[in-house]
């Protein structure tokens, strides 16, 4: 009703500070994981959806077996099944991945006589409400196999991070392929089988233990690390690549991976054989399978209107696979210069460069550290605090965000051309209606880790 | 509410007596506690709250600005219009009185298990048979899950898991070093809601918190401890607080402060605990979501819970804290955040009548929700299903949400009268499609034979007939109270409350035979309701249907399978739960759209128009439908409330609560439904009546009202309440006849202001209203839902 529309148009700025914050959530982490210092102080993460229901996930967790904690960024396409089902599995393979030969055997034991599974995963942030619970027993018996193949390859150690990291995305993005190739018995398994390969998702995950920081990415979403230098000085470290056509090494391997006569339509208008963004991606099996696959899976009776289906042959379709999921790992030793970690999906990265996201994390932090009351220090009566407080609200300095990741997604969508918050442009994008909001932003997904100096100090200095 | 008051009441009589029971000190002390009115509108609501009190037997009383000043020195009372004084409320340490009753409790011979933490609970054959710790396993037969803040997650935990919808959010108070000469220790506890804010002593110094603007939830995504451990104090968060407080007490500058404490409180989506057992599993309670009144409520509520687990039920009507209000509908954890959030200020807000949730909406609707929405429809909220209050007229303004919560009159008055003259004159569309709805069929004649054991009235009726019937406990009171149609021989068709969803389900699987070919199904969501009401309802059906529809070929109380328009298969009956003249089609929701348009577009001749929930509330109260929830509970038998001609006592036909109400027939009853209507009541400039106002007659307490609505055709309000005879010696309860009704001289206590009221047993049919067929009256419906 118009009534409504006008209510929303005059959003105050509490009103605007509620709707920012509500998918916002931050925790600290123990100082110690197993008797071992912990280099992450912290993370905080906010969501903001454009798409309806929004197709970004986030997760983090600990390896319960290796002491790793992992942070991952999903960007789904084309729906959110896919992200979501990226989202609560690739935690569990890089974990198995990163097993010892005689963990897995001891889980292999537990499986085989049906008792209780060692824990594999902690989760610090679920990627949320599972609509997969029916499913998940198929998914544990898949994850077995793939405990069973890194079983025959007995390696005392387990692999390495970046063989882990490499070997997870990739297993994962097989398995949802096949899934939906073997037959299911049961409707719904198969149908949400065929959502989650029929969708796509770009994924990037960091891997922090200790001091070794692996990031591995595929797609468009983005990491990259907080500098401060000696002098005091801030800067950026880009630690991914964002795969799409204007990366000059993705359209060298594009063209490398398929014969010449495709190279000129290989990427048309920016896009993967004109369709897709990002030229890495877990699922979207259009691009991946020949067509006679294509066709025959869904030959097998699927309503694949009812299920949201986008079926399409994009045009120039001769050698599939034209996507992969396969990522692109760096690895960088940590410091003590290295503050914090900002992980992102595209729709952050559209609005604001590194440098400003650098920028603004340094001044939220200043900021929320600068003026905070120190009561350990000094014993304040009722009536100076109040003062206190009071100053601080006039000056807008507590800034209605505790959180930095909201501070972000408040600037990204809030800041005109020249970078200046303007507070009428910011309530205008968040009253966007359902169905226009996202051709003015995508969703937005922020996490924030900061890292904990002192106990990377300790590490330098075992060396 | 009232039964919140009397939670409310006995633990404080519990913890006076702690004390010396236990040797161990809970820091009872009675400081009694004014609470503050800043407004006009909140001295209102302070002095229905007065009224009640009273007559419950509670001292207390509506005080000036000057008096608060005596009664407390520090306080600013420049900006106050008055305030309320209750002389016996106490303050207590909430660990110390944990500590004393577990050690009474284990006195007694129970065992605590500390610093052991539940697993899950587990289940046999719906049956709870013990709890799965990380100690162990303990067999039990009762499990109850008060684990506060975690009662959610430990509910979902469970095989089949059970919804217990609450949410945490953050809650902030201050402690402060004592004062140099500290108060006296019984300088009452002050509650400044407009402020936000409370105040009371501690050790020396003051214990201050409230309930902001912006509260902040917390562990929406569950259970975590590494967070409860790192809950940080939040002073920019806390400010507005603080600044209420420094202007309510300004000597309290120079105090030095201890600390601010953060302790999450819970919540529930309407501000109610949670308690009662579960509908799937027996022997599982819940007690939990206490709304931040766990210490003031706790020791009624475990009084209430006890009796429940002991005899079956609780001594009061607990519905509006019953579990079984809420279904797994309320369990997103999306919903409770975003509805806790509403919540929690809510409790320091005014409440005013008719209040709806603005959060966590839109949830369930009907197909012609979005119909209906640009027709100018307003909407309430009810078990999650959007159902229509009124319709704004295209040039009609209202005033804005904040503005229209009122005592008085509300803004909408006009836009009711002429849906409810729509009603009277020509026909009118409701949406109720809300209802809750189930199918009883079977093979066989067992339908009808357990139907007949669980419901009072007979069922054993010709097809096509509908019956007003209660569902009654064996003490003879309403779990429910439907309309039954019978379809075939074998197969009925039952139409209950729309919050009845949860309830009436776990009551007929737990009552109905097992392992027999009866199939119960819920059907709720199969069929949108439309009701036409109204003495042109017939023509426009007649013309949809080319069949006849005069009471001749249709009959009150009748229910036909039959076309409307194209749709064929449209379940039509003969009520309207109103007592007005018209039809309740049930039909299957893909025609709903079809059905809808064809009666507007047919009706438009008619002078058809839509209508609201607030025109029927009207028209069924001034026609005395009692409504269940409301008016009827699970303590009021059919016999107290004027139902007996829908017990089929005479019959010989044996069903859950016969024993009681013959029982009842011998001895008389002790409370009677009434209806007032009120004389000497101004509707445009005095306060209205709303519910829980005390019935005075002949200047004696007598009762309390349990709903109101205005009467547009006898233009008085008409309020429903129960008649009780105390007698004057002994307070005890005696007798009421239909003589002792009629000889009295009754008042209503609105806010403290008593108002004339002529009371009836039967509707009035006579005297106001005019054009009335003799056909018309549905008297045996009973209610309206």
């Amino acid at each position: 009703s118009t009534e409504e529309e006008d209510f929303h148009l005059q959003l105050s700025p509490e009103q605007v500070s509620d709707l920012l914050r509500a998918g916002e959530s931050s925790h600290k982490v123990l100082d110690f994981n197993n008797g071992v210092p912990n280099s992450v102080l912290r993370f905080e993460s906010n969501q903001l959806a454009a798409n309806s229901p929004v197709e970004d996930r986030q997760g983090v967790a600990t390896c319960v077996q290796t002491n790793g904690m992992m942070f991952g960024i999903f960007d789904g396409h084309g729906g959110h099944a896919c992200a979501q089902a990226v989202s609560e599995r690739l935690f569990y393979y890089m974990a198995v991945s990163l097993m010892s030969h005689q963990t897995l055997e001891q889980m292999e034991e537990a499986t085989e006589n049906m008792k209780p599974l060692l824990p594999i995963l902690r989760w610090l942030k679920h990627p949320g409400d599972s609509i997969y619970k029916d499913v998940t027993s198929v998914h544990l018996d898949h994850l077995r196999v793939y405990w069973q193949e890194l079983l025959d390859l007995h390696m005392e150690m387990g692999l390495s991070i970046e063989e882990a990291l490499m070997y997870s995305f990739q297993r994962l993005d097989s398995d949802i392929s096949l899934e939906i190739q073997a037959p299911l018995e049961d409707e719904v398994t198969r149908n949400l089988s065929l959502q989650v390969a029929f969708s796509g998702a770009t994924a990037c995950m960091a891997h922090v233990n200790g001091v070794h920081l692996h990031v591995a990415n595929a797609g468009d979403c983005r990491a990259i690390l907080g500098v401060q230098e000696e002098n005091g000085a801030w800067s950026c470290l880009p630690l991914t690549c964002d795969h799409n056509a204007w990366n000059e090494a993705e359209l060298s391997r594009l063209k490398r991976e398929h014969p010449e006569s495709e190279d000129r339509t290989l990427i048309i208008d920016d896009r993967l054989l004109g369709v897709l963004m990002p030229c890495r991606a877990f699922g979207d099996v259009q691009l991946k399978w020949s067509k006679e696959l294509q066709r025959n899976v869904l030959a097998r009776g699927f309503d694949t209107e009812a299920l949201n289906i986008y079926q399409f042959t994009p045009p120039h379709y001769y050698t599939p696979p034209y996507l992969t999921a396969k990522p692109e790992v760096t690895y960088h030793r940590l410091r003590r210069q290295d503050k914090f970690l900002v992980l992102a999906s595209d729709g952050l990265w559209d609005m604001l460069g590194n440098e400003d996201v650098v920028r603004l994390v340094v001044g939220h932090l200043s900021k929320v550290g600068r003026h905070k009351p120190d009561l350990d220090q000094r014993p304040a009566n009722l009536g100076l605090m109040q003062s206190l407080l009071l100053q601080r609200k006039a000056s807008g300095l507590h800034a209605a965000d505790q959180n930095t990741a909201t501070h972000l997604i408040r600037h990204a969508i809030g800041s005109n051309e020249y970078g200046e918050m303007e507070p009428e442009r910011l309530a205008a994008m968040l009253t966007l209606p359902e169905d226009v909001a996202r051709m003015y932003r995508d969703d937005i997904t922020v996490m924030v880790v900061f890292f904990n100096s002192d106990s990377i100090d300790t590490y330098c200095k075992e060396g | 509410s009232s039964v919140e008051q009397k939670m409310a009441n006995y633990s404080n009589k519990l913890y006076h007596q702690l004390e010396q029971e236990t040797g161990i000190q809970t820091g009872y002390l009675r400081t009694g506690s004014i609470s503050l009115a800043q407004t006009q509108d909140r001295l209102i609501s302070l002095k229905r709250i007065n009224s009640r009190l009273n007559v419950v037997g509670i001292p207390s009383e509506i005080i000036s600005p000057k008096k608060v000043a005596e009664l407390h020195p520090l306080l600013n009372v420049h900006d106050l219009v008055g305030a309320m004084y209750v002389p016996e409320d106490a303050v207590v340490s909430s660990a110390d009185v944990a500590l004393a009753l577990a050690s009474a409790a284990s006195q007694n011979g129970v065992q605590i298990y500390d610093r052991t933490s539940v697993l899950h609970v587990l289940i046999k054959k719906g049956q709870v048979t013990g709890v799965e710790t990380d100690k162990g396993q303990i067999e039990c037969q009762y499990f109850v899950n008060c684990a506060g803040q975690w009662a959610y997650e430990l509910g979902l935990s469970n095989e089949e898991p059970l919804s217990i919808p609450l949410h945490a959010c953050e809650h902030f108070y201050l402690l402060t070093r004592p004062w140099d000469t500290p108060l006296q220790s019984n300088t009452p506890t002050i509650v400044d809601a407009d402020g936000r804010i409370y105040i009371r002593n501690w050790q020396g110094g003051i214990l201050s918190g409230g309930f902001e603007k912006n509260p902040k939830p917390i562990f929406t995504e569950g259970k975590n401890q590494l967070e409860i451990q790192n809950l940080r104090e939040d002073w920019d968060h806390f400010e507005p607080l603080l600044s209420s407080l420094l202007r309510r007490m300004p000597a309290l500058e120079t105090l030095e402060i201890l600390k601010l404490v953060n302790c999450p409180e819970t919540f529930t989506p309407d501000m109610k605990c949670i308690m009662g057992e579960s509908p799937v599993v027996q022997g599982y309670f819940v007690l939990a979501g206490m709304n931040s009144a766990g210490l003031s409520l706790g020791g009624g509520a475990g009084k209430f819970l006890a009796e429940w687990m002991v005899y079956g039920y609780p001594s009061e009507n607990v519905w509006e804290l019953d579990l079984q209000r809420f279904g797994a509908l309320q369990s997103s954890r999306t919903f409770l955040r975003h509805r806790v959030m509403e919540v929690m200020p809510l409790i320091y807000d005014l409440k005013v009548p008719r209040w709806d949730f603005q959060t966590g909406r839109q949830l369930r609707t009907s197909p012609l929700y979005d119909r209906l929405d640009a027709q100018g429809a307003r909407w309430m909220e009810k078990h999650g299903f959007e159902r229509p209050k009124y319709f704004v007229p295209p040039n009609k303004d209202l005033l804005a949400l904040e503005q229209s919560k009122t005592f008085y009159k509300p803004d909408w008055f006009d836009i009711v009268e002429s849906e409810v003259k729509c009603c009277k004159e020509a026909v009118c569309v409701i949406d109720m499609s809300s209802f809750t709805k189930f199918e009883i069929t079977s093979t066989g004649d067992e339908a009808l034979e357990s139907l007949q054991y669980l419901f009072c009235n007979d069922l054993d009726v010709p097809v096509g007939h509908i019956v007003h019937t209660g569902m009654l406990n064996e003490y003879g009171g309403y779990e429910n109270d439907c309309s039954i149609a019978r379809l075939t021989k074998r197969s009925f068709f039952m139409i209950s409350p729309t919050d009845q969803q949860v309830h009436c389900w776990a009551w007929l699987n737990k009552y109905l035979p097992k392992d027999s070919n009866l199939l119960l199904e819920d059907v709720t969501w199969k069929y949108t309701a439309l009701n036409l009401i109204g003495p042109r309802a017939v023509d426009v059906l007649s013309e949809l249907s080319y069949a006849p529809m005069t009471p001749d070929h249709f009959p009150t109380l009748f229910c036909k399978e039959m076309s409307v328009g194209y749709a064929n298969g449209i379940r039509v009956m003969s009520m309207t739960h109103t007592g007005e003249p018209g039809f309740m089609l049930y039909i299957p929701i893909e025609y709903a759209l079809h059905v809808y348009n064809e009666v507007m577009s047919v009706g438009q001749k008619y002078g058809i128009r839509n209508a609201g929930y607030y025109a029927l509330r009207s028209l069924r109260i001034e026609k005395f439908f009692a409504f269940w929830g409301q008016d009827l509970n699970t303590l009021t038998t059919p016999l107290e409330c004027g139902g007996e001609s829908r017990v089929k006592l005479e019959k010989g036909i044996d069903f859950i609560g016969r024993d009681a109400l013959l029982q009842q027939k011998q001895t008389g009853v002790y409370k009677r439904l009434a209806m007032f209507i009120l004389d000497d009541h101004d509707t445009d400039l005095d306060l209205w009546p709303w519910w829980g106002e005390p019935i005075y007659r002949n200047g004696k307490y007598a009762g309390k009202t349990t709903s109101s609505a205005y009467s547009y055709t006898l233009e008085r309000h008409v309020c429903l309440g129960y008649v009780h005879n105390f007698s004057e010696d002994s307070g005890e309860e005696q007798v009421v006849t239909t003589d002792f009704i009629n000889r009295g001289e009754y008042e209503i206590d609105i806010a403290g202001h008593r108002f004339q009221a002529k009371a009836k047993l039967y509707p009035v049919t006579s005297f106001f209203t005019h054009k009335r067929r003799k056909d018309d009256v549905e008297l045996s419906d009973f209610h309206g839902k």
